[in-house]
């Protein structure tokens, strides 16, 4: 395949990345699209917009993110310099809200008054949640009813914070139910409602739009380790499901060809056992979800179940921005198991202090094969994208503790 | 002068209702639902009944526009081993016993698109489908399937709805053929209803645009509804109200009662006869 010029000028007019993305959704929804990219082209090109943003970033999220240099992780793992992005020190406890803080602000700004959202884990719900609480719009968030069932605590968080959790029972229960459910809801409420999609996916705008809210990540990045160093890092490592922290981590660095990039995909059981989330390491390209990407599926096209013990990552897709920045070879993506994840887990609990979400935790179990590789002057930076309070439960039943 | 010779089953099936002066009944079952021989049978059971055009729904783990009647008739069908390919088959094999009646294929894009868009379109030409509705492919991506589908004069039949506005009506017509499907309400398949008057204006305001037959449906249920909205429309369609009749005439293991067939009949026969005024 040709290298492109730049690595970041996707997607193109009718949003394709390459052949991926795209805008595969009803006609009844397609006027509505159209109207989410123009007020979207109109927004972000509107400095009111961006300072509106950046005051709610800085004054409620918590924005600039430390970037953390995990020594005692490195002097472990004896080899590059290890530094972290502190994106689990945001108000919600994770980089969602990033994104949620913008969709909200382009919902009142297209007049919307009402917000759905679809969540797995629970933590896009939360943000989501969080937001309408802070601009008094209602919120309905979709959740699949196997997800309500292991996510307790998130479920009540969100109606704490005033949202309506509507369980989905439709299809396996999981999160691309929940979003189906809420594609159809929106196919039924156009009208007033705006859906506040958690990841990189769906149709164009949103693969763009959600990147270029969670590009806030890797431009903090750049000036921070710029500051730190002197320099551009050598390596950037981030976990990805729908793969939103990932895109907001590499963005800003695509371009730049001594920065080595690594996705790390769910292995679930490992790939070979089918039970896994890596839509990349396991997948071929379809279409759902309104955009053309990477898709777990069987041999008549129909979706199968994503398997991780991260909830977050248990998605049988992936952001068609991935899909081609995987089938340019710009990005290396790898994919490590559930086993392999708690393992990161508690190494970096007892190093560093820090509980990680079992998401990030995927990305530090590459970080862990990675850095012994590379010299001590050599910096890896991983984006560290959510705490892991949510998962204590989850990882206290794998490890065989009763609590 | 003799008059040119209509192309296709679809708009043979059309010139003969007009010259009946009376709407078709489009009926819409789910392919293999609720598993592929009981479903092969509620398929064959329709035109005999006086369906005049039989939409086939393709089965799909994740049917983002259709309501619950519609989704679980796909999962029992998925459950049940049904396939893209057998359903194909099953159009074939039904054209052994029917060549006349028009058959339409309905769903989502991924299982065609992992067949192979092409293999596809050449394996439906040679089973004997007529046309296709695929929900989630709008006009923007027209190159995917459309086109092609069309150069094999297959039909490619699009949805229209209340959100779709004058701007955009004369390029989703573009590119339609056989008949346009008016979706009357924002929703779902299978949930609600749209008020007469609301779907009078929105096939007037269609029928401005295009000469193409106009079908309504999605919250159509009852011979009532059909014989007012047949006097408006060139085609109605009744999908979910079927579907539950299958759904309820099954046991707790998904079996079908001996009386499932009877009662599908017995139902379309009834809308069937309210296309005939009688």
């Amino acid at each position: 395949m040709q290298k492109p010029e730049s690595y970041r000028s996707g997607p193109d007019e009718s949003g394709h990345f390459g052949k991926f993305g795209g805008r595969f959704v009803a006609e009844t929804l397609m006027p509505l699209i159209l109207d989410v990219e123009r007020a979207w082209n109109e927004a972000r090109n509107d400095p009111g917009f961006k300072r509106d943003f950046d005051f709610y970033a800085e004054h409620y999220i918590g924005r600039p993110s430390p970037l953390y240099h995990a020594r005692r992780l490195s002097e472990e793992l004896g080899g590059a310099k290890v530094y972290f992005k502190r994106d689990e020190l945001n108000h919600t406890g994770a980089h969602k809200i990033n994104n949620t803080l913008g969709q909200i602000l382009l919902a009142r700004r297209m007049g919307k008054t009402r917000i759905i959202a679809e969540t797995g884990a629970g933590q896009h719900g939360v943000a989501t949640a969080t937001v309408c609480a802070l601009f008094n719009l209602p919120c309905v968030v979709y959740m699949g009813a196997t997800d309500i069932a292991r996510q307790a605590p998130n479920v009540f968080r969100m109606k704490l914070l005033g949202a309506e959790v509507i369980p989905v029972h439709s299809g396996t229960a999981t999160l691309k139910d929940a979003m189906n459910e809420a594609l159809r809801d929106w196919v039924a409420n156009v009208e007033e409602t705006f859906y506040i999609i958690g990841t990189v996916a769906g149709p164009h705008p949103y693969p763009a739009m959600v990147r270029d809210f969670q590009s806030v990540i890797g431009d903090e990045v750049r000036e921070q380790i710029m500051r730190a160093e002197g320099r551009l890092p050598d390596a950037l490592v981030a976990c990805i499901g729908g793969g939103s922290n990932a895109m907001g981590l590499f963005h800003p660095f695509l371009d730049d060809e001594g920065v080595s990039i690594y996705g790390v995909e769910a292995a679930g059981d490992g790939i070979e056992t089918g039970r896994h989330a890596a839509s990349l390491s396991g997948g071929e390209p379809g279409v759902l979800h309104g955009n053309r990407t990477y898709l777990l599926q069987n041999d008549d096209g129909q979706i199968i179940d994503a398997h991780s013990i991260s909830a977050g990552l248990d998605y049988p897709g992936i952001g068609p921005e991935h899909s081609w920045l995987h089938d340019v070879g710009r990005v290396e993506y790898v994919a490590v198991t559930d086993a392999q994840a708690l393992e990161a887990f508690k190494l970096c609990c007892r190093t560093e202090g820090i509980i990680p979400a079992l998401e990030p935790a995927h990305a530090l179990a590459y970080v862990q094969q990675l850095a012994p590789t590379m010299s001590r002057e050599e910096i890896v930076v991983m984006n560290l994208c959510g705490r892991g309070d949510k998962d204590v439960f989850a990882v206290a039943e794998a490890l065989g503790v009763e609590l | 002068m003799t008059a040119r010779k209509p192309a296709s089953r679809l708009e043979r099936r059309f010139e003969q209702l007009r010259a009946e002066s009376r709407p078709a009944l489009v009926t819409f079952v789910t392919a293999g639902d609720p598993d592929p021989e009981t479903g092969f049978a509620v398929f064959s059971s329709l035109a005999r009944a006086g369906a005049d055009i039989i939409e086939l729904g393709m089965p799909f783990s994740d049917p983002m526009a259709d309501g619950p009647v519609v989704q679980e008739a796909g999962q029992r069908a998925l459950a049940a081993g049904m396939t893209l390919r057998k359903t194909l088959d099953q159009v074939r094999r039904y054209r052994e016993q029917d060549d006349e009646t028009p058959v339409i294929l309905m769903g989502y894009y991924n299982p065609i698109h992992h067949f192979g868009p092409e293999s596809f379109l050449d394996a439906a030409v040679e089973a004997g489908v007529d046309g296709l509705i695929i929900v989630d492919l709008p006009v923007e991506e027209d190159d995917e399937l459309c086109h092609p589908a069309m150069a094999r004069g297959i039909h490619w039949i699009r949805l229209a709805t209340p959100t779709t506005d004058d701007a955009r009506l004369p390029r989703v017509l573009t590119n339609t053929s056989g008949f346009v499907y008016y979706v009357s309400v924002l929703g779902v398949t299978g949930t609600r209803s749209a008020q007469d008057e609301e779907i009078r204006r929105a096939v007037e305001r269609l029928k401005s645009h295009t000469d193409l037959p106009i079908a309504v449906g999605f919250g159509i249920r009852s011979p009532e509804q059909v014989a007012k909205i047949g006097a408006v429309a060139d085609a109605v369609v009744v999908g979910s109200a079927i579907v539950s009749l299958v759904a309820e005439n099954l046991d707790a293991d998904k079996r079908p009662n001996s009386v499932l067939i009877d009662k599908v009949s017995d139902f379309v026969a009834s809308l069937a006869a309210a296309t005939r005024g009688t």
